[in-house]
């Protein structure tokens, strides 16, 4: 199982255990790491999952779709180059280690 | 607080779901710091009910996945949610409650989140085998397992859940017919470009969709389903029928209580009921929303924005920092590959105004009261839904042909 370490709001570092295929959100969530809020619970529709993936592991994800592409523009926290939708990271073994980082606000 | 409160203080919340847990996590979130005791009467750690008609349908979503918080997030947050125990009767004056197994509960704060139910079919036939709804998870698993037998599906009524259920169904096999009584699909929710959209969309999928349609009866054979019959003397033969005619709101609590209802538990924007101490939150409350086109009218929404929304207004009340629920109502729909996004209220006689081809898939419905935008209606553009948040919360003005020119920008009406 891949591990990710999630960077809080307030510095602190939760590390978890996540099953392939579960998204980074789903992991978030399921462990309890506050600060994802999720609203529309991983269907791409409201851009509260926003997370900053560290730039290590940036450049290992798939692009962003269309759809998480626009959303991204409507963000709560100020969007970064490595601003992405956790609920549309789906985990890979090449993922063991990810580094996630909470933005300050989702709403 | 109440005068009768005790130390610490208690909030008692009735119903596990979206108002319910917003409320409990904005309440601690903001300090209150007594206890938080939330009765929910399905056995099920709360859960997530969009994916019941999108992903779980469509094999995208496991059980597994829709948790709407850990187990550990109740713990670590020390809120009591106690499954499978229906609240049976509150007293306000006496500040109680009584629980399904006849305990009682003294409270400080009651939040009444008791979300809505599915409007039963009102015709003959509706007790048959086959003859379905979806508002939990039981009922999600239900049809799900009886999609795996059926072949043919009547769905009645043509809003949301009716047609993300088509959706689903058809992308899974199943011959799918929608019939709807109103003159288009959607009619209460989305200006009549998407309802055309939406319709073509379900067409391209081979969903056959009957407007202006009434069912006069839905027959069977040896117990289970065979047919809906139509007024108009149609027969459709299946062997599944999913009924999505709407909701009415679980108010009956309120009711007995002698609490002020109209389609629903009425409240301010702070979620405060016509008794003291007693706050109402979710699909079961209507509040008066500043960006209706009656905007004094109490006005029962039934999403997630509104649910989380009241809730967090609610829970400010309760930590002693009030801050009214003044937020852009927004929901969105996936069906098949397209995301229906809506923000603000659209209402009959806004002007409108199309951006993007709708044969390309792609547009966004701007609807204009009082030359201010008051609705921005999205299909698979997430940005101009975005966008039209804050521009409907802004309440922006803008002339409509300058808003119909393809080359105007909408993102420069954000002041930066
Ligand atoms: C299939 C489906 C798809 C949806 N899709 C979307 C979508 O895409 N976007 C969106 O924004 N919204 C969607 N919704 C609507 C959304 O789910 C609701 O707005 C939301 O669930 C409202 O939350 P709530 O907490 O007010 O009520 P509910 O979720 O209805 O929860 C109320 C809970 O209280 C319990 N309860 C009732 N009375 C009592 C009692 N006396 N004692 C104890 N417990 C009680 C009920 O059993 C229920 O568990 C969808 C709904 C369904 C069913
Ligand atoms: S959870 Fe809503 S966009 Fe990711």
């Amino acid at each position: 199982m891949p591990t990710i370490h999630f960077v809080l709001k307030d510095g602190n570092t939760r590390s978890v255990d996540a099953p392939i295929g579960q998204s980074v959100m789903e992991a978030a969530i399921l462990n309890n790491v506050r600060g994802i809020d999720a609203e529309c619970g991983g269907c791409a529709s409201c851009a509260t999952c926003h997370v900053y993936v560290d730039p290590a592991y940036f450049e290992r994800l798939p692009e962003p779709d269309d759809m998480e592409r626009e959303l991204l523009e409507g963000v709560a926290a100020e969007r970064r180059p490595t601003s992405r939708l956790s609920c549309q990271i789906a985990l890979v073994a090449e993922l063991d280690g990810l580094v996630i980082h909470v933005p300050a606000t989702q709403a | 607080m109440s005068p009768l409160s005790s130390t610490p203080p208690t909030l008692a919340i009735v119903g596990a779901s979206y108002a319910g847990v917003q409320l409990a996590a904005s309440a601690r979130d903001a300090g209150f710091d007594g206890r938080i005791l939330m009765f929910g009467d399905e056995p099920h750690l709360p859960y997530q009910r969009p994916p019941l008609s999108k992903g779980l349908l469509t094999g995208k979503t496991t059980v597994a996945a829709l948790a709407l918080k850990s187990a550990d997030f109740y713990r670590e947050a020390r809120i009591e949610h106690v499954p499978d125990m229906r609240v049976s009767h509150i007293d306000p004056a006496a500040h109680r409650l009584t629980l399904a197994d006849g305990s009682t509960l003294a409270w400080d704060w009651l939040a009444l989140a008791t979300g809505a139910r599915c409007r039963a079919l009102p015709m003959p036939g509706a007790g048959l085998q086959g003859v379905h709804a979806l508002r939990s998870l039981d009922d999600a698993l239900a049809l799900d397992e009886a999609a795996h037998k059926g072949k043919r599906v009547c769905v009645i009524g043509g809003g949301f859940i009716g047609l993300e259920v088509a959706a689903a169904l058809a992308g899974r096999g199943l011959e799918v017919t929608v019939v709807e009584l109103g003159s288009r699909l959607l009619s209460r929710a989305v200006t009549p470009e998407i309802s055309r959209f939406v319709a073509s969309l379900h067409a391209a999928h081979c969903v056959r969709v009957l407007c202006n349609s009434a069912v006069q009866a839905i027959h069977g054979h040896a117990g289970k389903v065979s047919a809906v019959e139509l007024e108009s003397g149609e027969c459709l033969g299946c062997d599944l029928v999913v009924a999505g005619i709407g909701v009415v709101p679980n108010d009956e609590l309120a009711r007995a209580a002698g609490i002020v209802c109209a389609n629903g538990i009425v409240t301010d924007a702070l979620g405060r009921t016509s008794a003291p101490g007693v706050l109402a939150i979710g699909d079961c409350a209507a509040t008066p929303n500043p960006h209706a086109a009656e905007p004094d009218t109490p006005l029962r929404l039934e999403s997630i924005q509104v649910a989380n929304d009241l809730a967090r207004a609610a829970a400010s009340l309760i930590a002693g920092q009030p801050q009214a629920c003044i937020a852009v109502p927004w929901f969105w729909s996936d069906q098949y590959d397209a995301k229906l996004q809506m923000a603000g209220l659209m209402s009959p006689t806004d002007d409108v105004v199309v951006r993007g081809d709708p044969a390309s898939g792609r547009f966004s419905v701007f609807c204009l009261r009082d030359g201010c935008i008051a609705a921005v209606q999205t299909v698979s553009r997430p940005a101009d839904h975005m966008l039209g948040r804050k521009l409907v919360a802004a309440r922006t003005a803008i002339a409509a042909d300058t808003l119909a020119d393809p080359d105007f920008d909408p993102r420069t009406l954000i002041p930066r």
